[in-house]
């Protein structure tokens, strides 16, 4: 392979010194592969408790008045924090934070991100914005049970849980979720676009890559509205502006508010709240696509057309948000023109999917335990996808609208997909990142129980929302519309999000017995392209390169070329030495 | 949202426009020599600058989203337009004043001409200082007068963008305050050139930032 240095970065390596004692190593580390697992740590500890949450109040909805220590109180504190820890401090912490740390530098052949020292800043201030959510728990009134989309009036007016404390405390927490999410995604993009290694040209950038650069300019765009709308509502709440609120009685009295717009509120909200949406998902795209490519043995199909579509995508996102507002009492005109942006954004998504599916075929399929997770994702967002038609359009939207079958949609097409991709994306880096192989079986449980798991939650969930049964409430009561069916199917859906809940004790044991116990994996195991597999340790050690930087000669797709010695072809292999491409006109 | 969606509207499209400029004729199966030799850099600026360029997008989202909320609230009946304090005038020329001084210390720096750039870092500093201050004394005008936060909505508007361009201000003097701190301990222009070119950048979209809102202050 060849490894030259390139004659205006060696300077960088004297930036890099290793570290020598463990709180430098390991606490304010600035290496990007330290931070990430940070970021990752904590991400998936804060996720488990929110799934934990979701065991709560599921119990409640599958097995109404048995359980005294879930009161109507609680049940909406839960369902309010379960959906913003995996929303914003779960997955977007994750995939950004997380992944994009680890890979970006490794997959574009950098040292380190370009600001090292913001890079430390940004987890740790994550960790603060983490520690504020929780002790919302611990103050007087607990946690807001305002819904995660802490609509005004209600998140700030008496009666709502959290009232007090615990909505302020949430909006801190997000304030500073944002300011740290900032001080990365300034990182991501300037890495991807200055400090990559000679003959890494933009397309030449695994999909990974691509999807998390994309991803971050949405993330530092349309953050601010909920940094602005959080602001906005925090004034209202403590000094008693009336942005959002308007003229009430809260509890029996006249409240000193009046004027106020809480349609301002869902405005600003989804206008972050949408592209949120795709800064989870883009990750995801890209990560599926590698996934795919490397366990088919074959390039990606389309790579350009990846691109394009991610491109696509970032743009559109921003003009779909009233989708989430047809029952706002919007002008109607504006539900047209949403309705259609959201059409149009479904075809370069749709794209990605055909090519995900032409990449498998005629591939050389390995149904490694990456590989089973990143098809998992391919039927899960296919079927929150095509919901996601339906609810598009206002007509169909109006009666669905606030029922289960929401709730099913959104969480097929970014609770399910996304976390697929965020367990196959563990399982197949996770050999890189300790020097140690996961336990093959283990993963196979943990897929299959989680993929079927997640099948016999959701798809009955959209059969109640068909039914008309409302989402967000406590207990349904003697509601004559609903069938016996629904309240026994409710039983059964808990039943399943308990058996999913515990199959992740399965993922934990594998992935923490294994850093011990597995098998040595090897720099390579997956035999595949990218650089991040070609570093000269494994884990790879601080400046990831050792002396020189790689030098990139081709894309990351070259699997299985005709004329090529091996089915894969690193990206350092110069083209005179192994042929390049697939089937497209080169002689070999 | 038009105000957001305009900003942001020109911000993914020169973004795009530049991604799509970078992969539309590639073909990137094929290796081609002049790939191989492309450095990994793709704009010739130094990183910082880049880092600064993403950073004022983002802050253009900030007050782009805030201008739009003023925009969509001030449409409510009970809005009952301020009239801002004349002290602002004087403000505005601070900091006006503040911008083209860090301008001509930028380009000494530029030039290397050492001697002039201690004295520009301070006045432009002092200045901007001034400014701050000059805001401070506005809202007690209006609070003395009687304009609450939470009295309507205009006031809270003014108190709320006032503030948040204060604080990205509070944050510009603080990379002034650790240049100037190192060109009083006697560093030359080079240590220092790079802050105060980017910090130049910053005061002007700051200066831009402040003029598009008091502008809006003034004529609602």
């Amino acid at each position: 392979m060849a490894y030259v240095s390139i004659a205006d970065r060696d300077h960088e390596i004297e930036h890099h010194d290793d570290p020598q004692t463990f709180v430098a190593k390991y606490v304010w580390s600035q290496d990007h592969k330290v931070i990430a697992i940070q970021y990752g740590g904590l991400a998936i500890l804060i996720g488990l408790f929110g799934m934990v949450l979701s065991s709560m109040f599921r119990l409640q909805l599958g097995f109404p008045d048995t359980f005294d220590f879930i009161n109507p109180e609680n049940y909406y504190q839960f369902v309010t924090l379960h959906g913003m820890i995996m929303v914003v401090y779960l997955l977007t912490a994750l995939f950004l934070g997380g992944f994009g740390n680890y890979l970006i530098p490794l997959q574009v052949g950098s040292r380190d991100m370009v600001f090292p020292f913001m890079n430390m800043l940004s987890v740790w201030v994550y960790a603060l914005s983490v520690v504020i959510l929780m002790a919302s728990f611990f103050v007087p009134g607990g946690a807001t049970g305002a819904g995660w989309t802490l609509y005004p009036p209600q998140a700030i007016s008496p009666g709502t849980p959290g009232v007090d404390l615990g909505i302020v405390l949430m909006l801190v927490s997000l304030a500073v979720f944002i300011v740290a999410f900032t001080m990365g995604g300034l990182n991501y993009v300037t890495t991807v676009l200055q400090a990559r290694c000679r003959g890494m040209t933009l397309m030449r950038m695994p999909l990974s890559v691509w999807g998390i650069f994309m991803a971050t300019i949405l993330g530092l765009l349309a953050f601010p509205a909920l940094l602005v709308s959080a602001i906005m509502m925090l004034l209202d709440k403590l000094i008693g502006t009336s942005f959002f609120m308007p003229a009430m009685m809260a509890a029996g009295e006249v409240t000193e508010y009046g004027g106020g717009s809480p349609v301002l509120f869902q405005h600003l909200f989804w206008f972050f709240g949408h592209p949120e949406v795709y800064i989870v998902a883009l990750p995801a795209f890209g990560i599926v696509s590698d996934l795919l490519s490397v366990h088919a043995r074959k390039n990606i199909f389309g790579y350009r057309m990846m691109v394009w579509a991610i491109l696509a995508i970032g743009g559109l996102s921003f003009i779909v948000w009233a989708h989430h507002m047809y029952v706002s009492g919007m002008n109607p005109y504006f539900g047209f023109f949403f309705a259609t942006t959201t059409l149009i954004i479904a075809v370069p998504t749709a794209l990605k999917v055909y090519n995900w599916v032409l990449t498998l075929w005629q591939g050389n399929i390995h149904l490694r335990v990456p590989m089973l997770f990143a098809i998992g994702f391919i039927f899960t967002f296919t079927h929150g996808g095509l919901t996601g038609l339906f609810l598009g359009n206002v007509t169909i939207d109006l009666p669905l609208s606030d029922t289960y079958f929401v709730v099913a949609h959104f969480h097929m097409v970014m609770g399910v997909s996304p976390v697929l991709v965020v367990f196959g994306a563990i399982y197949h880096w996770y050999p890189k990142m300790t020097g140690r192989m996961y336990n093959e079986t283990l993963g196979k449980w943990h897929f299959w129980l989680t993929f079927l798991g997640t099948y016999s939650l959701y798809l009955p969930m959209h059969y109640i929302g068909f039914l008309g049964v409302p989402r967000r409430y406590f207990a349904m009561g003697n509601t004559d519309f609903m069938p016996d069916s629904a309240i026994t199917l409710n039983t059964s859906m808990t039943i399943s999000a308990l058996i999913i809940a515990a199959t992740q004790l399965i993922f934990l044991y594998n992935i923490i017995v294994s850093l011990k116990k597995g098998e040595k994996a090897g720099g390579n195991p997956w035999k595949a392209t990218s650089l991040e597999w070609l570093t000269p340790d494994t884990p790879p050690k601080h400046g990831n390169w050792g002396h020189d930087l790689p030098v990139v000669h081709r894309w990351a797709y070259d699997y299985a070329v005709p004329g090529a010695p091996d089915d894969y072809t690193p990206q350092t292999v110069p083209a005179d030495e192994v042929p390049v491409g697939r089937d497209h006109g080169v002689d070999h | 949202m038009y105000i957001t969606l305009i900003l942001l509207g020109v911000i993914m499209a020169t973004i795009i426009w530049w991604l799509l400029r970078q992969t539309l004729s590639t073909q990137p199966w094929v290796s081609a020599a002049a790939d191989d030799a492309v450095s990994g850099t793709s704009l010739d600026v130094n990183r910082k600058a880049v880092g600064l360029m993403t950073f004022l997008a983002v802050a253009t989202s900030v007050f782009g989203l805030f201008i739009s909320a003023y925009t969509i609230r001030m449409e409510e009946p009970d809005w009952r337009p301020l009239s801002e304090p004349t002290l602002l005038w004087a403000n505005t020329i601070m900091l006006v004043l503040a911008s083209i001084v860090y301008h001509w210390t930028r380009n000494a720096a530029v030039k290397g001409i050492e001697e002039r750039i201690k004295p520009g870092l301070t006045v432009a500093g002092a200045l901007t200082i001034l400014f701050l201050l000059g805001q401070i004394v506005a809202w007690q005008q209006l609070s003395a007068a009687g304009f609450y936060v939470a009295n309507n909505p205009a006031n809270g508007f003014f108190y709320l963008l006032t503030a948040v361009h204060g604080l990205h201000m509070l944050g510009g003097l603080w990379v002034w305050a650790r240049s100037t701190m190192k060109v009083w301990t006697g560093a030359g222009s080079d240590s220092v050139r790079l802050s105060i070119e980017l910090c130049t950048v910053y005061w002007h979209f700051l200066l831009l930032v402040w003029i598009v809102l008091f502008g809006m202050l003034l004529s609602t």
